[in-house]
């Protein structure tokens, strides 16, 4: 699930008027508000000046300020701002000062480590390698990929990616398509090199072989028995198809087991939606190639 | 100089001690920093402060975060391309350098 909220920003302020904490209640306030999913950002003498995060998103300012905190208030109306004094404060309290406030504000926040909230799993296109041959938006089951108004490819909807499933990289022949928490490179984003580039292209060549696999076996069905076809056709086999074709994608290692394990094959695309969105991913590259006369 | 921390809390791929060492010689530091909890996330819900944090463009911003191909298309991919001028971000692998290294680098030392 992904959060559709702005998170609070939190500002430790420790310019004139407050006294600095120490370095490691610092670094304790710090660690635990950014484990919890929160912004925070220090403003010392050096630099005394509140930066607006941005219109709409609320403002926590929190310094040992002996005893008040100040009243702060944006002179535009815009941002809302909560001062509080943490003097004496405990970086657990300090925590739970602040989650207390946004829960009673009913502030929904997308925090690490608790169940349910959305983990930040998604494809990131490095546009200096993308060539625009969409063999992602053809490959990817999920909806995850679109073209924008200028036929690029781009990533539309990251919260359909299945987490831990880098598999569109490896079918991406340019190795343009990164995952950020992905353990190795260059899918993490570490440099490509030749090797990669080698081996990657050889990926393409394998998942060319498993949509042929899919492409054809509906072509020939289509061609010699489409209306047997029609009516033997039943959801059971359906998923038989889709079970197959994952299976052999398993095998391949390009769809890793446990993502294989979570996904409900019967919400999956059917095979001639699956064809479907390949013709069209297919007309769009060559839309793209004739905008960018290459056709 | 800006200064921006990424604490990649939603997984496990940034060294836990790189990451808690770069944001502990911060703290000691008497610098002015910002922090995110995720940058991932944020860039995928195209959060509006990812422009306030790269900042006017002029400004020099060093990001502490994980490989520089990745942060700067998230970045883009969220709507907020680095500046043109080369230079002008630079980003600091903690996955890769180590974190005195990256604090150096970051304090100017
Ligand atoms: S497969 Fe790679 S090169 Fe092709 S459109 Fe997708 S990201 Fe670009
Ligand atoms: S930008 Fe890098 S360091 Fe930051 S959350 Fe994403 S993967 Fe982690």
């Amino acid at each position: 699930m992904k959060n559709e909220t702005h998170p609070i920003q939190v500002i430790l302020y420790e310019g004139d008027g407050a006294q600095p904490l120490a370095a490691s209640e610092r670094f304790a306030v710090f660690s635990q508000l950014l484990d919890k999913g929160y912004a925070v950002m220090r403003v010392t003498a050096e630099k005394a000046r509140l930066e607006s995060p941005g219109v709409g998103i609320p403002l926590v300012v929190i310094g040992n300020f002996g005893g008040t905190a100040p009243a702060l208030e944006d002179a535009a109306g815009q941002i809302e701002i909560t001062t509080h004094d943490i003097g004496g404060l405990a970086p657990d309290a300090v925590l739970d000062l602040i989650e207390q406030g946004r829960v009673a504000d009913q502030r929904g926040l997308n925090q690490p480590g608790v169940s349910g909230m959305w983990k930040p799993w998604f494809p990131v296109i490095d546009y200096d390698r993308c060539t625009n041959c969409m063999q992602c938006l053809s490959f990817c089951l999920f909806d995850v990929y679109s073209v924008d108004d200028n036929q690029k490819i781009q990533v539309k909807n990251q919260d359909n990616c299945k987490t831990n499933c880098p598999a569109c990289s490896r079918v991406c022949p340019e190795v343009a398509i990164m995952f950020p928490k992905y353990a190795a490179g260059p899918i993490n984003g570490d440099v490509v090199n030749q090797v990669d580039l080698e081996r990657e292209k050889m990926k393409v060549d394998i998942s060319s072989l498993l949509g042929g696999d899919i492409y054809s076996r509906l072509r020939d069905r289509s061609e010699a028995a489409k209306s047997r076809f029609s009516k033997e056709r039943s959801p059971d086999k359906a998923l038989d198809e889709r079970k197959r074709c994952l299976t052999k994608l398993q095998q391949s290692g390009i769809i890793p087991a446990e993502v294989l394990a979570e996904l409900d094959l019967a919400s999956l695309p059917s095979p001639e939606e699956i064809q479907r969105r390949a013709a069209e991913a297919a007309a769009k590259a060559q839309a793209a190639r004739e905008a960018a006369g290459t056709a | 100089m800006k200064i921006l921390y990424c604490r990649c809390a939603f997984a496990q791929v940034v060294p836990q001690e790189t990451k808690d060492a770069v944001l502990e010689k911060l703290c000691e530091s008497g610098a002015s920093f910002e922090t995110v909890s995720d940058l991932c996330e944020m860039a995928a819900r195209k959060d509006d402060r990812l422009k306030e944090l790269l900042g006017d463009g002029e400004t020099p911003v060093k990001i502490a975060a994980c490989y520089p191909r990745a942060v700067k298309w998230l970045f883009h991919n969220a709507g907020v391309p680095f500046p043109q001028e080369e230079g002008k971000v630079e980003v600091l692998n903690m996955r890769d350098q180590s974190a005195e290294d990256i604090v150096n680098e970051l304090t100017g030392n």
